[in-house]
């Protein structure tokens, strides 16, 4: 085969760059067991997309299920309750354990972290390839236990319904307990790599805002999830043993599950919320064109953000029979989350103020995640406030609110990510017209599905019931049509960047202008990431030296 | 890497401290002092995981505790406290043995980090018969976890709560046991190494670690003795 990778690459192109870390070793054996940070960053990302894609056909499902209150579909009736209970369940758990938990950090921030510390790899290469197959592992066995024994408990497994269910909980939460253990081992590698990793000449201020909310990150997985682990353990022992831990007829006490889970979970869903941040605060600055505004108030929010996590699990249970006491502390603790979200999402705007800003398709994810998380966020305090949570609890409204959460951000964000990241992974760029088509229509589908819920919920749609009212049935179909245009913008994104391997143009160094360092090795970088070891001449987000 | 390349470098160079002269260095690091000092904070974030692991199952014990005061008390008296104090004693041996083991590795002793290697490995052995011994004797006296309770004369008939004091107790000294054994294995795997003379003073990583994983399990005895022997 004949390497014309070189022509047409921009002036100052590196001249030995038809090697690098996708073809410098060949055959699936030097990809299965590769310790490379870019090729198992690289497989990481192609195993969540797969998860995305289940859980999203799930999602469709589910939507499908809600179409009409008679649940038919040319006059038929399809799908029944407990097909109903399983659609949704394989959706949340695929979306959570399998897709949202692992994204951002197992496949962006595996690949560019490294590269943006300036480093040759992750501290631990072998332990990193481990945390891929625990990954792996534990997915085959939770889609296995979806599949044989069709789990319906939900995502959150709750006692005692959990310890009585039938079908194959064990399996499911081993799988989940196998998964924290995939997610444990990449915090901990994320958090040595930085502290030991780091170019000559950067400290921990020089370090792109990135770093920060993945380090974050990588302190909640480590301290959160070996809770889960250990609570997933005793529901699996109480299950098999019939030994009193949660289950109140042998002695039990199911509101400790919830203690539990949530301890894990609440800071669980700050492993999904940072990564998000993390890259929102590489685009804005990048398509900006400008330095961040409070460069140290955004990477002590991130912080921050990690500590408070910990102390809020108990708004989950305020209709939990927990006492009232603990409630209204919990309430006022969670209040405590605003202000750092905030102080993020103020020093974004500011940065984009006077800015050159330009709108490629890494940036409109930006914005529609700007605007989705403060819906996203301000309607999170309409739960923090003990009344309206207990009127809006286990409506539409928290299903609502936490998909402008998880899918509006993360998930936004993970795509902005991956578009902004793409031509340095596969060293392609894609065609930016319909990258920006499926930006928008992503942004529109996403509103019309869950903006309609959040009306339902306050009109008093339970969430997860398959039956109801005829009331609710006009704006349960608008819903499901916005979750058709949703999968719509889904599959023009993924023909859009799969065409751009066969067609796309070959990409520069830094088609982005970004002024951190993986944008100063080639795309897609070689094995070692760069030809000499880069040393730190400015701070992040430094345009002052640049013309462009 | 095969040693013999970092021979010929060793030779080459004359530089006993130029890393590319050590067959453990991994080439992303820089010097073998970075490398020694991360795999460290590795193994210290471990611990930390470790620490919350257990610290599950101690705050569940405390919440079932607060829930059956009377059983839980009248229950930790079936417990022999002679064993269990024998058995404290043991492991706080054993931790010094290991410290010395480190030591020994540190300063280039062969012999001696061997010799401190295999008796920390005795220790665990004789702490696992103890434990053995106390099984049984819970065995004998259906002091058994959840259905399987069937001990006889409780001062509060029909309550959960003596099952849950010892599914607890077996559950914590179950799992602590568990990282007893997987210590002893790998301290056995070290006393083999150390022996081959695969460690000195440029490259004792792996008894560091081990040494710190094996304070962590001795640390985490140190909690449970009281909490089940002793407290009332």
């Amino acid at each position: 085969m004949e390497h014309t990778l070189t022509t047409g690459a921009p002036a100052g192109h590196h001249p030995h760059s038809e090697k690098n870390y996708l073809n410098e070793t060949t055959g699936i054996w030097s990809w299965m067991t590769t310790v490379d940070h870019k090729r198992i960053g690289l497989m990481y990302l192609v195993a969540v997309l797969t998860a995305f894609t289940i859980g999203g056909i799930f999602a469709l499902l589910v939507r499908l299920a809600l179409l009409n209150p008679q649940h038919t579909l040319f006059g038929k009736q399809w799908v029944t309750a407990e097909m109903y209970n399983r659609f949704f369940t394989l959706h949340g758990v695929v979306m959570v354990f399998l897709f949202i938990i692992p994204s951002i950090p197992g496949a962006l921030a595996n690949f560019v972290l490294p590269l943006m510390l300036g480093a040759r790899d992750v501290a631990f290469p072998r332990l990193n390839l481990m945390s891929f197959y625990l990954w792996v592992i534990g997915a085959v066995m939770g889609i296995t236990s979806m599949i044989v024994g069709a789990i319906d408990t939900g995502w959150t497994f709750y006692t005692p319904y959990s310890t009585a269910a039938d079908g194959t909980v064990n399996l499911m939460v081993m799988a989940a307990f196998v998964l924290g253990f995939s997610s444990i081992l990449t915090g901990l590698n994320f958090i040595a790599t930085v502290h030991k990793l780091r170019a000559p000449g950067m400290g921990f201020f020089d370090m792109p805002l990135f770093i920060w909310a993945i380090y974050s990150t990588a302190i909640i997985q480590i301290l959160a999830t070996p809770v889960l682990a250990i609570t997933l353990v005793l529901l699996a022992i109480e299950r098999s043993f019939k030994i009193g831990i949660f289950d109140p007829a042998i002695g039990g006490d199911p509101v400790l599950f919830q203690h539990f889970f949530w301890f894990y979970s609440h800071p669980a869903v700050y492993i999904m919320i940072l990564p998000g941040m993390a890259i929102i605060s590489e685009l804005i600055p990048t398509f900006c064109r400008k330095t961040i505004f409070g460069y140290r108030a955004i990477a002590y929010a991130s912080v921050s953000l990690a500590l408070v996590s910990f102390i809020v699990w108990g708004h989950h249970m305020f209709v939990s029979g927990q006492s009232q006491l603990a409630s209204i502390v919990f309430s006022a603790l969670t209040f405590l989350v605003a202000i750092p979200s905030g102080v993020k999402v103020f020093n974004w705007l500011t940065t984009m103020y006077k800015g050159n800003i330009t709108f490629e398709t890494p940036m409109i994810y930006a914005l529609a995640f700007l605007f989705l998380f403060g819906i996203g966020g301000l309607t999170g305090i309409f739960f923090a406030t003990l009344a309206t949570d207990v009127h809006l609890t286990d409506t539409y409204f928290v299903v609502a609110h936490f998909h402008y959460v998880m899918m509006g951000s993360t998930a936004i964000a993970f795509f902005g990510g991956l578009h902004y990241w793409w031509p340095k992974m596969t060293g392609k760029m894609f065609n930016e017209t319909w990258g920006r088509i499926g930006a928008f229509l992503v942004f529109i589908g996403f509103n019309v599905t869950f903006g309609s819920q959040f009306i339902m919920g306050a009109q008093g749609m339970p969430r997860r019931y398959f039956n109801y009212l005829d009331q609710y049935a006009n704006i349960h179909m608008v819903s499901t049509v916005g979750s058709w245009i949703l999968g719509l913008a889904f599959l023009i994104m993924a023909i859009n960047l799969l065409a751009s391997l066969k067609t796309g143009a070959k990409a520069p160094k830094n088609p982005w202008g970004g002024t951190t360092l993986e944008w100063e090795t080639d795309s897609p970088p070689i094995m070692h990431n760069f030809h000499d070891q880069p040393v730190l001449e400015h701070e992040p987000y430094d345009y002052r030296h640049r013309t462009s | 890497m095969s040693s013999t390349t970092a021979d010929l470098q060793h030779g080459h160079g004359h530089d006993p401290n130029a890393p590319e002269s050590d067959p453990h260095f991994q080439h992303h690091f820089t010097t073998m002092e970075q490398q020694f000092d991360t795999s460290k904070i590795g193994m210290w974030l471990f611990l930390v995981t470790e620490v919350l692991t257990f610290g599950g199952l101690f705050a569940g014990f405390g919440l079932l505790q607060g829930k059956y005061p009377q059983e839980f008390i009248e229950a930790h008296e079936h417990l022999q406290r002679l064993a269990g104090a024998g058995n404290t004693v043991v492991l706080l041996f054993s931790s010094f043995t290991m410290v010395m083991a480190v030591l020994s590795a540190k300063s280039n002793q062969k012999e001696k980090t061997v010799r401190y290697l295999w008796m920390t490995v005795a220790c665990a052995l004789i702490f696992m018969c103890v434990k053995a011994y106390e099984y049984h004797h819970k065995f004998e006296e259906g002091l058994l976890p959840g259905l399987w309770y069937s001990h006889e004369g409780d001062l509060i008939k029909g309550s959960h709560g003596y099952a849950s004091f010892f599914s607890f107790y077996f559950m914590m000294t179950g799992l602590h046991g568990l990282h007893v054994v997987i210590g002893a294995i790998m301290l056995s795997w070290l006393a083999i190494r150390a022996n081959r003379g695969e460690f000195s003073s440029n490259y004792y990583t792996p008894i560091d670690l081990v040494g710190l994983f094996w304070h962590l399990v001795d640390l985490i005895w140190i909690y449970l003795f009281p909490l089940y022997y002793l407290i009332k």
